[in-house]
């Protein structure tokens, strides 16, 4: 071909220049999805099938950059958040997210939600250079700059979740008898996995049972019989929210009182603690990172009056207990500090590198004292628990913030 | 033999919501001689409404009777508007219907009242059953209630005229127009009656594994299982399908080693497969003698 | 015979289509190919990706059309050997260093296996029993994947990556506009046997069964061997085209394979036209725009928006494609007539 020598001297020159340039004038660089206006942010979320309950998280996000952009957009720009259902199935996640890359032309892919979709997404986005920005999944192959630099988790990973309960059983409970209810999908093996590896080698004595359930199982009354008739007296309940409401219903039920430990997924007071019945909740311990809307005791938080009011505003008549809206906001904040940082280098290299430089970032939404930290190795934004006991109405939390980071295999 | 007894009882216990589920299914398999998938879905949005008369302050018998008739009206309403026009249609485009109906409504209840689970009172109360802890009250009241309606079902399909006519319009339609039974709305009726069913199904089982708008998708299965494994023209045959399967799945996740707590639902399905292949019409059902 | 046995002279759950009236003329075949071969040069990566799944999910339901259509067995459970297919694919390609290519034959072989052998118990079912049963076996399929002795295979809940194949012999094609010509050529090939399957002895054995059974086999036809064996031809393209959705999504999990895909590919062949091979492509295109449509239209009740599509399509067109294409074929002769 004979033009290319000639298109390679001109782009030699035109890169010359911007390199000259940029040392001369406020440096403004741009990828694909950014320009003086606007930034383009994809996203995707399963807002049908049976994963829909997540959909609050992208109508969240979506509410939030609304407010963003009403209060004059980050630096200038307005966020164009564009959301799309993926059903919670992995082929179609493939599907949205190209469309979102090569149609919409985003400048990062956002949130995406669910371990199945994200590792769908992560070598496509990887080989493009995208950013797969704050997943919204807890496994911990998230946090894995050296394969997969362009990929950064956001929530506390399962497996270091897991790992808390186990340290914390080991020192305040050492000959329990500990029973485990998981979920038999990513997120019920990761805790597994999690609970193992912090028990070591004591975990092969204290383990009595594993028992998994099926999402599609109406009620799990039959597991919590076999369970009981193993007779552990520590109960570790890796259920999603249903699931979890009823093993507290069922276990209360049955006269039978284990020490109960519930993960971080299912601690909503209004949508976990109140339907299982209060009275059935009392004494059930877990672990958080983020505020809970439905719990009383943040009423004059100043983060959460915030989290309130944008509510109020920009999504009138939401479920405030749908855990969901705090989880969009928190994520969302984080990504508008991101884009902030940017300034006006919005070059998908420049966002991956402010993403990875967080340092002490604390969105309204997260626990007093958990904060945000993330480093070119490390790629785990929030890695910080707290452990925490239901009494009464609410949740009261006791002990240090923990640190629990898990590398990924 | 404690554990053998508590599993057969909790799945005596949970077998009563799947008995439920069935009766609504084999009425309307009665009626239109299909399966219809979105019956679950119909039932939740029924639950969801007495939920919502109870949060305007509708005590909850109040609730329950309104919701019945309000179901049986909108079973009604449901046929004449989106079944009827596709009456001459073929079967599997009805199929796709209900495929249709289900989505509908699910999408509709998950806008309305979220997707969070909701807790959902029991008139019977939830203390421990006769000194068992395995079967609560309302557990208890379910079985009860469950044999009420087919006690009920039964007398209506034996003696009374209406029942007579439904069924002679659904197995022989051209010679019950010809004996002048409106065929057209004995299947509206079959809808009603299905739907009504269904919502005091949904009422007895949300307090069990809580209201939200998916709640009766596993549920479902587990209807149509037992009540294909009874027979689908049986009521009774559907209770005890019912139950059985709700025993049969406690007893393979419990004393099948290796893989039974992972695949307690197909090894249930596949038992019932085997039922099915001995006995093609379920344990309870007539045999169906085809002509030429 | 007695009392308490019901006689029913049923009529048949698919209506009788003649075997002409199953294809597409010279001339509209020629067009469509023309158009899925000339497309991809023109439109963005992204969309020979969906052309690609479009194919993929239209081989899919010809699968299930040959089934219902040719033999009148009905089936919700074609995700389960989609799945299957699909993890055969992955495995070999991915542990085994198998050439992509080569596997999509290992797993039509393999569906073709399971499909058989499950025709069997399937044979003394009919109507609402195959439903079940066929609904049982697309439930159970996540949870076997996930089991924990096939974990090392399977990647369990975690699922396996699979390798997108480049173009051979140093074409100058993109992955993606390769796999489309590739998948295409697949298809081709498949719709082309498909199409004489039915058109052949054994095709008009299975019409002859799907009609009326019982006078089938008063004409001598073996009814068992000619339905188990149109369950595992179905089974075997289901399989091939599940391996196909693997290379292209480059990745396999149980999620992917849930019950949602078996009633996709149901609700695509009614929509498409029940017996109407051309349909197939129709009805893939359904199940994969709609929902897009749909959520565009509105994200809280995408569903919503989605079932009243449907039942629009079924209302206008209650024999699908297939009754837009009689249409469209009469207006075309009135046409020529004056």
């Amino acid at each position: 071909m004979p033009f290319k020598p000639r298109t390679a001297v001109l782009s030699a020159a035109v890169i010359a220049f911007a390199a000259a340039s940029g040392s001369a004038f406020a440096q403004k660089t741009y990828d694909t999805g950014a320009s003086d206006t606007e930034i383009k942010i994809g996203n995707i979320i399963p807002y049908s099938g049976p994963a829909s309950a997540y959909g609050s998280i992208g109508k969240t996000e979506a509410a939030y950059f609304r407010m963003i952009n009403d209060q004059g957009g980050i630096n200038g720009r307005k966020v164009n958040f564009i959301t799309y259902d993926d059903a919670y199935s992995p082929p179609k996640a493939v599907e949205q997210v190209r469309k979102l890359v090569e149609s919409d032309e985003v400048l990062v892919v956002f949130n995406p939600l669910g371990t199945p979709s994200n590792t769908a997404i992560q070598k496509y986005l990887n080989s493009k250079k995208i950013p797969q920005l704050f997943v919204a999944t807890g496994a911990t192959k998230w946090n894995d700059p050296k394969n997969f630099p362009w990929t950064i988790g956001w929530q506390p990973s399962y497996q270091s979740e897991a790992q808390i309960y186990a340290k914390w059983l080991m020192k305040e409970k050492p000959d329990a008898k500990v029973a485990i209810l998981y979920q038999n999908d990513d997120f019920g093996k990761d805790y597994l996995k999690g609970t193992k590896d912090g028990l070591g080698a004591k975990g092969a004595s204290m383990i009595i049972l594993e028992e998994s359930y099926e999402i599609s199982e109406p009620t799990i009354d039959s597991h919590i019989v076999k369970i009981k008739a193993a007779n552990p007296d520590v109960l570790l309940i890796y259920a999603t929210p249903k699931f979890a409401a009823q093993t507290i219903k069922k276990t209360a039920e049955l006269g039978w009182k284990p020490l109960q430990i519930v993960t971080n997924v299912s601690i909503s007071v209004g949508s976990v603690m109140q339907p299982a019945g209060f009275e059935n909740a009392q004494g059930v311990f877990s672990a958080a990172y983020a505020k809970d809307g439905s719990d009383p005791q943040w009423n004059n938080d100043p983060g959460m009056k915030k989290w309130n009011e944008f509510l109020e505003k920009y999504m009138p008549g939401a479920d405030k207990t749908e855990s969901g809206l705090v989880y969009g906001y928190g994520a969302a904040q984080t990504l508008a500090k991101v884009l902030e940082m940017c300034g006006d280098d919005l070059t998908r290299a420049n966002v991956m590198k402010r993403a990875a430089s967080l340092k002490d970032f604390t969105p309204d939404t997260l626990l007093p004292g958990v904060k945000i930290n993330t480093s070119a190795t490390d790629f785990a934004p929030i890695s910080q628990l707290q452990m925490m006991r239901f009494k009464g109405q609410k949740w009261e939390l006791f002990g240090e913030i923990i640190s629990g980071d898990v590398p990924a295999d | 033999m404690e554990l053998f007894a508590n599993q057969v009882l909790a799945g005596i216990a949970t077998g009563a919501i799947y008995a439920c589920m069935a009766l609504a299914v084999v009425m309307i398999y009665q009626a239109i001689d299909h399966l219809n998938f979105a019956q679950g879905e119909m039932a939740m949005f029924s639950t969801f409404m007495s939920w919502q008369m109870m949060q305007w302050g509708v005590p909850y018998w109040g609730a329950f009777i309104l919701t019945v008739i309000l179901s049986f009206a909108g079973g009604i309403l449901i046929e004449r508007l989106l079944f009827k026009p596709l009456a001459k249609a073929p079967v599997l485009t009805n199929v796709a219907g209900f495929i249709a109906l289900f989505a509908i409504v699910n999408s509709v209840a998950g806008l309305i009242w979220d997707f969070t689970i909701k807790q959902y009172p029991t008139p019977f109360g939830s203390s421990p059953f006769l000194g068992s802890q395995l079967i609560s009250t309302h557990q208890a009241g379910m079985v009860g209630v469950t044999l009420l309606l087919l006690a009920g079902l039964y007398f209506f399909f034996q003696f009374t005229r209406i029942g007579l006519a439904m069924r002679a319009a659904a197995s022989l339609p051209e010679s019950a127009r010809l004996v002048g039974i409106n065929t057209s709305w004995m299947i509206a009726l079959g809808w009603g009656m299905a739907s009504a069913i269904g919502a005091i199904a949904g009422m007895l089982i949300a307090p069990v594994v809580f209201l939200e708008p998916n709640m009766m998708g596993g549920v479902l299965i587990y209807g149509f299982a037992s009540a294909v494994l009874g027979g689908l023209s049986s009521p009774l045959g559907a209770v005890i399908g019912g139950f059985l399967v709700g025993v049969f799945e406690n007893l393979a996740g419990t004393y099948i080693p290796g893989v039974g707590n992972e695949l307690k639902l197909p090894i249930a399905l596949a038992l019932i497969i085997t039922v099915l292949v001995v006995k093609p019409a379920g344990l309870f059902g007539r045999p169906i003698v085809k002509r030429v | 015979m007695s009392a308490a046995e019901e006689v029913v002279t049923e009529a048949p759950a698919v209506e009788a289509v003649p075997k002409r009236a199953m294809t597409l003329g010279y001339g509209t075949s020629l067009v469509v190919l023309a158009a899925l071969i000339l497309t991809p040069l023109f439109v963005k990566n992204f969309v020979i990706f969906q052309m690609t799944m479009l194919l993929i999910y239209a081989l899919a339901v010809l699968a299930l059309n040959i089934l219902t259509g040719g033999s009148g067995q009905f089936s919700l459970g074609q995700s389960a050997f989609y799945a299957i297919g699909a993890y055969v694919t992955a495995i070999l390609m991915e542990h085994f260093n198998v050439n992509y290519a080569l596997t999509l034959p290992v797993a039509g072989v393999v569906c073709f296996g399971a499909g058989f052998l499950f025709g069997q118990p399937a044979l003394r079912l009919s109507g609402i029993y195959l439903a079940l049963a066929t609904f049982a076996l697309a439930l159970a399929m996540p949870q076997l994947l996930k089991l924990g002795f096939l974990e090392h295979w399977t990647g369990g809940v975690q699922g396996l990556v699979v390798t997108k194949p480049d173009a051979p012999f140093g074409l100058p094609l993109s992955q993606d506009m390769w796999l489309y010509y590739f998948t295409l050529a697949v298809s081709i090939g498949i719709y082309v046997a498909s199409v004489n399957l039915l058109r052949s002895r054994s095709g008009r054995a299975l019409m002859s069964i799907r009609d009326n059974e019982i006078a089938a086999s008063a004409m001598g036809v073996n009814v068992a061997l000619y339905k188990t064996l149109a369950f595992g031809v179905s089974a075997g393209i289901t399989g091939i085209a599940g391996g196909l959705g693997a290379i292209a999504v480059q990745f396999v999990a149980p999620d992917g394979y849930t019950i949602t895909l078996a009633i996709s590919l149901f609700v695509g062949m009614v929509v498409g036209g029940v017996g109407w091979l051309p349909g197939s492509i129709v009805g893939s295109a359904f199940i994969i725009f709609v929902p897009n449509i749909a959520e565009g239209i509105s994200k809280g009740l995408s569903g919503a928006v989605f079932g009243v599509l449907l039942f629009l399509v079924i209302y206008l067109v209650p024999h699908g494609a297939r009754q837009v294409a009689l249409i469209a074929q009469q207006l075309a002769a009135k046409l020529k007539k004056n």
